[in-house]
C-alpha cells in the first residue's frame, strides 16, 4: 500500500488537540529560575559602565555580563561579529548587555527598571542610502555584508539591441515573523555535566555550534533538544543561538536550571525579521516583446551583524531574474549593515523580496507595452534548454506554461479582466485581478548540501517499531507525518509502525537545518535511503525475503536484533549527477530543482476608506509529488496568508533602530477576517532526486501573494504601486500623488 | 485571606494564588493545566482562550480574582477517552499545525458551535475572528468547524490514547 500521496493524519496531531503537547513554556524543571536579558537603550555607543539602582536587593539577584563568559564572546554562524554581549561596542538598540535571572518573574521585571548603563554616544545610520553612502562606517570598512555579481552575455549589447528598455525601482519593508509561540528555552549548564538545552527552535545543530564556543565545549558535552515548537517560519533559525547562549550563562552562574521565553513585545522587537529591499531593474525587449536584457540592482538592510544575510542575499540574487530567458543578465546586488537589531531568515529567505521587484516590474513593462500580463508573461518563460538568470540549464521539461494556463483557466483571469475594466468606472469600490509567475529553489544554494553532507539514520527497536534519526524539526510543517509515510512505503510497513524521534543532538544524527524548504526534498530522500540501507541488512543477512509482507518484515528486525544486534540504516548526501556549480562566477546550477507556481489574486479597493480585502486567491504550483495533500495544501495557505499580510498590513514602523509597533495590537497580521478563500491546485511532476518524488514546497507560498496583489490593486487603479505593506496610509498619498 | 474557589473542567479546586495573578497564570503554573497557552499577554492571539461560565474569554485579560466561584473550561477538558468531533474534525482537516493557537481555537469553535449549530462561513470567520493563527492561513480551521460531526471516521487504528 502506497502512503505517500495520501492524507495520513498529523502524527503528533492529537496530543496538540488534547492540549498535551509540550512547549517549552510548559516544561519546568525542580530548582528552575527565570533569567532576562536588559537591553541597550540607544542605536549605537561606547559602554562605560553598569549602574545597579536601590530599589530591589541586587545581591539576590544572578548578574551575567561579558565578563562573565567562560568561553568565546561571539555568537558561532557565519561571521564572528556578533557577541553574545556586549563588551564595549553597542551597535543596535536591543543590543544585550547585561543578564538577569531569579526564581520571582515579576521581581525581575523591576529589577530591569533599575540598571543604568553608561553610554558615550556614536552617530547611527538607519536605512541603507545612509549604509551605502557611507554616512558612517558601522560595520568593517565598507558596510557590506556581501555582494555578489553576475554577469551572463553582454548586457551593453542586449540593451543596444532592445526596441524597448523599461526602469523601474521597487521597495519592500521588513516582516515580522509573529510565530504564536514566542522564542523561549531553558538551559542547564556546568564543568561537569557540560550544556544542555531545550527549547523551540528549527535547527538543533545551530545551536550546538554556536554553545561550544561560549564555553570553549567540545561536541560531546553539548547538547540541544528540541520542545515542541509552535511555528518558526525562519525565526526560530538563528534566533535559538541567542536565547539558548543567555539561558546557558545564567545557568552557569547560578548553578541552577534557567528558562527565558521572551514576552511579545521583546520577541518582536530583539528578535530577527525579515530583510528590507531595495530593488532597481532595467529590463530591455526586442520588437516580439522578448527580453534582451535584463540588469539588476538587488540591496537589503542586514541590520548590525551579519548573521545569515549573506545566504538571504545569494538567494534573492538567484532568484531576481524569476522564470524568464534573458539572453544577456547582469545582477549586482548587496548586504548593508544598518544599527537596527540583525535581520534573517523568514519563509522564502529573500527570494520574495527579489521577485515581487521582478513581478512588479513585468507588469510595468506589459503595460506599456500594452501587453496583456498573461501572454506577455508566457511569450518569455524559460523553456527547456535555456537558461535561468543565474545561468542553470533547465535540462527537464517544465510545466511552468501548463501552470500558468491551469491558473487563468481556474481563476477566470482574462474573463474578469475585461469585466472589472469595463465596470469600476465611478465605482467607490473598484476590482482588480493580477496575477505572479514564479519558482522557487529547494534545498541549500550552489555546493551547499553538498558542503552541509547530511546524514539520516532509520532504526529498528526491541520493542517492535522503526525509528526515524533526524535533526529536521516538526515546526508545524508535517515533518514527522511525511517522514513516516516515505519510511512506510520504502519498508512496505504502516506509518503508525514509525517513530519519528524527537530531535536531540545526543541522539541525531546532523542531518542539517529545517529551512529552505528541504526537510522533505532532501532530508526526506535521505530517510528513504537510509531505511532502504536497513532492508539490505536484512536481506544480506537472509532474515527477509525480497517480497515481503509487513509482518515478515517486523518479525525479520526482531529477528536481526536478537540473533545480530543493532538493526540501523543510514545514508548521507550525495548531490545528484551534472549538478555543476562555479562559486567564482555565482553561476550555474543553483538549486537540484525548483517548484514553479502562477498565483492569482481578485482584490476589491475601497476608494474612501483606501482599504483592500483580497476577495478570492488561487494559487496553483507544479510541485513534484504531493506526499500529504492536506499538509501540503495547508503549506501553500498558511504561506499565502503571511504574503497577503505582507503585502498589505504587515508595517514595521521604526524609529530610531528601533521596532515602535512591537505589539500585536499594532503590528497587524492577517485574522480570519482577512484571508479569503484560497484555493490550491497542484501540478505533480515526481522528482527523482527528493523523498517521495517530492519538491520542497515551504517557502514557494511566500513568493507569489504581495506582486499577485499590488498588480491585482493597479488593475483597479489605473496607477503603479511599487512598494510593500501597501497599507491604506501608503495608497493615500499614491491615489493623492496621481489626483484621484 | 479567602481562598477561591475554582471549578476546572467539572474539578473544584481551592486556592490562594497571588492576589494579582491572572486566569492564565493559575490555569498554567498552580493547577499545571499547561494546554491553555500564552501568545500575547494582551488579549489580541487568543491562544489563552478558555469558557467562564459558559462566555469565552482570554484568560490573559482575567484576573484571577473575578473567577472566583466560577466554572471554567479549557482545553484539557474537551476530550474524554475520545476526542470530541470538533477535535476530531480538526484533525482530519488539517486545522492544526505547529498547534499552539490550537487550544484557543478549539474553545473559540466550541463557545460558536455550543450556541449555532450550523454555522455559515462569515459566521465562523466572525467567531474565530479573535483567534491568530499564523500557520494555517485559517482557511482549514474554518472548514474543519464546518465539518465537525461530518468528517469521515479516521484512518487510525487506535482512536483512543488510554
Ligand atoms: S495570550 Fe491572551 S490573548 Fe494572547
Ligand atoms: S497552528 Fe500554528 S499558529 Fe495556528
Amino acid at each position: 500500500m502506497a502512503w505517500v500521496g495520501k492524507s495520513t493524519l498529523r502524527k503528533e496531531g492529537e496530543k496538540k488537540l488534547r492540549g498535551d503537547a509540550k512547549y517549552i513554556d510548559d516544561i519546568t524543571l525542580p530548582n528552575m529560575i527565570y533569567g532576562v536579558t536588559v537591553r541597550s537603550p540607544i542605536a549605537r555607543g561606547v559602554l562605560r559602565g553598569i549602574e545597579y539602582l536601590p530599589g530591589v536587593n541586587w545581591s539576590e539577584i544572578v548578574k551575567v555580563t561579558a565578563q562573565d563568559i567562560p568561553g568565546q564572546n561571539y555568537i558561532a554562524l557565519i561571521e564572528k561579529d556578533q557577541p553574545y554581549l556586549v563588551e564595549t561596542n553597542i551597535n543596535h538598540p536591543e543590543e544585550p548587555i547585561l543578564l538577569l535571572a531569579h526564581p520571582n518573574k515579576h521581581l525581575l521585571e523591576k529589577a530591569k527598571t533599575l540598571v543604568k548603563f553608561n553610554i558615550d554616544p556614536l552617530p547611527a545610520i538607519f536605512n541603507m542610502a545612509e549604509s551605502f553612502a557611507k554616512k558612517e562606517i558601522i560595520w568593517k570598512d565598507d558596510n557590506t555584508f556581501k555582494s555578489y555579481a553576475i554577469d551572463r552575455g553582454d548586457v551593453q549589447a542586449g540593451f543596444k539591441n532592445s526596441k524597448f528598455i523599461f526602469e523601474g525601482t521597487y521597495e519592500t519593508g521588513a516582516q515580522e515573523q509573529l510565530y504564536i509561540e514566542p522564542n523561549g528555552v531553558i538551559a542547564i549548564a556546568n564543568e561537569t555535566e557540560g550544556v544542555t538545552v531545550w527549547g523551540s527552535l528549527q535547527c538543533p545543530y545551530y545551536v550546538h555550534k554556536a554553545l561550544m564556543p561560549l564555553f570553549n565545549f567540545p561536541p560531546e558535552k553539548v547538547r540541544v533538544v528540541q520542545a515542541e515548537t509552535g511555528g518558526g517560519f525562519g525565526g526560530k533559525e538563528e534566533y535559538p543561538s541567542v536565547i539558548s547562549g543567555h539561558a546557558a550563562l545564567l545557568s552557569w552562574k547560578s548553578k541552577l536550571p534557567v528558562k527565558m521565553i521572551y514576552d511579545r513585545m521583546e520577541d518582536m522587537s530583539a528578535t530577527t525579521k525579515r530583510h528590507p529591499s531595495i530593488t532597481k531593474i532595467k529590463a530591455g525587449f526586442d520588437n516580439n516583446k522578448k527580453l534582451l536584457a535584463l540588469d539588476i540592482d538587488f540591496t537589503i538592510d542586514g541590520g548590525a551583524y551579519t548573521t545569515l544575510s549573506a545566504v538571504v542575499l545569494s538567494r534573492g540574487t538567484l532568484h531576481a531574474a524569476g522564470p524568464y530567458y534573458s539572453p544577456n543578465v547582469k545582477i549586482r546586488s548587496r548586504a548593508l549593515a544598518t544599527n537596527t537589531p540583525p535581520h534573517g531568515a523568514f519563509r522564502g529567505f529573500g527570494a520574495p523580496q527579489s521577485l515581487f521587484a521582478l513581478e512588479k516590474h513585468m507588469e510595468f513593462c506589459a503595460r506599456k507595452l500594452n501587453s496583456n500580463p498573461a501572454i506577455f508573461r508566457k511569450n518569455n518563460l524559460v523553456k527547456k534548454g535555456q537558461l535561468l538568470g543565474c545561468g542553470q540549464w533547465v535540462k527537464e521539461e517544465i510545466k511552468i506554461g501548463s501552470v500558468l494556463e491551469k491558473a487563468l483557466t481556474v481563476s477566470g483571469f482574462q474573463e474578469k479582466r475585461k469585466r472589472f475594466l469595463a465596470t469600476n468606472k465611478n465605482k467607490v469600490i473598484k476590482k482588480g485581478i493580477g496575477l505572479a509567475v514564479f519558482m522557487h529553489g529547494a534545498g541549500f544554494t550552489g555546493s551547499g548540501e553538498t558542503f552541509l553532507s547530511s546524514i539520516a539514520s532509520v532504526k529498528a527497536t526491541d520493542d517492535g517499531k522503526i525509528e526515524v534519526l533526524t535533526s529536521n524539526t516538526e515546526i508545524g510543517q508535517g515533518t514527522n507525518t511525511i517522514f513516516a509515510q516515505m519510511t512506510a512505503d520504502t519498508l512496505k510497513i504502516d506509518p503508525s509502525d514509525v517513530e519519528v524521534v524527537q530531535p536531540d543532538t545526543a541522539h541525531v544524527p546532523n542531518s542539517g537545518p529545517t529551512v529552505a524548504s528541504r526537510t522533505c526534498m532532501i532530508v526526506g530522500k535521505l530517510v528513504e535511503q537510509a531505511a532502504l540501507d536497513l532492508k539490505e541488512k536484512l536481506f544480506s543477512s537472509q532474515l527477509l525475503n525480497k517480497k515481503h509482507t509487513r509482518k515478515e518484515f517486523l518479525g525479520a528486525c526482531k529477528k536481526y536484533i536478537k540473533d545480530v544486534g543493532e538493526l540501523k540504516g543510514t545514508s548521507q548526501y550525495k548531490a545528484p549527477p551534472n549538478v555543476i556549480w562555479d562559486e567564482q562566477r555565482y553561476q550555474g546550477d543553483a538549486y537540484g530543482t525548483y517548484a514553479w507556481a502562477t498565483y492569482v489574486a481578485e482584490v476589491s479597493v475601497d476608494t474612501r476608506s483606501y482599504t483592500t480585502t483580497v476577495d478570492k486567491f488561487w494559487a496553483v504550483q507544479e510541485v513534484g509529488k504531493v506526499i500529504n495533500p492536506t499538509l501540503a495544501k495547508g503549506q501553500i495557505i498558511g504561506g499565502v496568508a503571511q504574503g497577503i499580510g505582507y503585502a498589505l498590513y504587515e508595517e514595521v514602523v521604526w524609529k530610531n533602530g528601533k521596532m515602535a509597533n512591537a505589539r500585536m495590537s499594532n503590528y497587524i497580521m492577517p485574522t480570519t477576517l482577512d484571508v479569503p478563500d484560497i484555493e490550491v491546485h497542484f501540478a505533480e511532476m515526481p522528482y527523482a532526486y527528493g523523498g517521495g518524488g517530492s519538491k520542497g514546497i515551504g517557502e514557494l507560498p511566500l513568493d507569489g501573494p504581495a506582486p499577485a496583489i499590488l498588480n491585482a490593486m493597479e488593475q483597479a487603479l489605473g496607477i503603479e504601486l511599487t512598494q510593500i505593506p501597501m497599507t491604506p496610509e501608503r495608497l493615500m498619498a499614491k491615489m493623492n500623488e496621481n489626483s484621484l | 485571606m479567602k481562598k477561591l474557589a475554582l471549578t476546572v473542567n467539572g474539578k473544584k479546586y481551592l486556592l490562594s494564588p497571588h492576589p494579582f495573578s491572572r486566569l492564565l497564570d493559575v490555569l498554567r503554573e498552580d493547577l499545571k493545566l499547561t494546554g491553555t497557552k500564552e501568545g500575547c499577554g494582551e488579549g489580541e492571539c487568543g491562544a489563552c482562550s478558555v469558557m467562564l461560565d459558559g462566555k469565552l474569554v482570554n484568560s490573559c485579560l482575567v484576573p484571577v480574582l473575578q473567577a472566583d466561584g466560577k466554572q471554567i473550561l479549557t482545553v484539557e477538558g474537551l476530550a474524554k477517552k475520545y476526542l470530541t468531533p470538533i477535535q476530531e474534525s480538526f484533525l482530519n482537516c488539517g486545522g492544526a499545525q505547529c498547534g499552539i493557537c490550537t487550544p484557543g481555537m478549539l474553545m473559540a469553535a466550541y463557545a460558536l458551535n455550543r450556541n449555532n449549530k450550523k454555522p455559515t462561513q462569515q459566521e465562523i470567520r466572525e467567531g474565530l475572528g479573535g483567534n491568530l493563527c499564523r500557520c494555517t492561513g485559517y482557511c482549514q480551521i474554518i472548514e474543519s468547524v464546518q465539518k465537525v460531526g461530518k468528517t469521515k471516521p479516521s484512518t487510525r487504528k487506535g482512536k483512543s490514547r488510554s
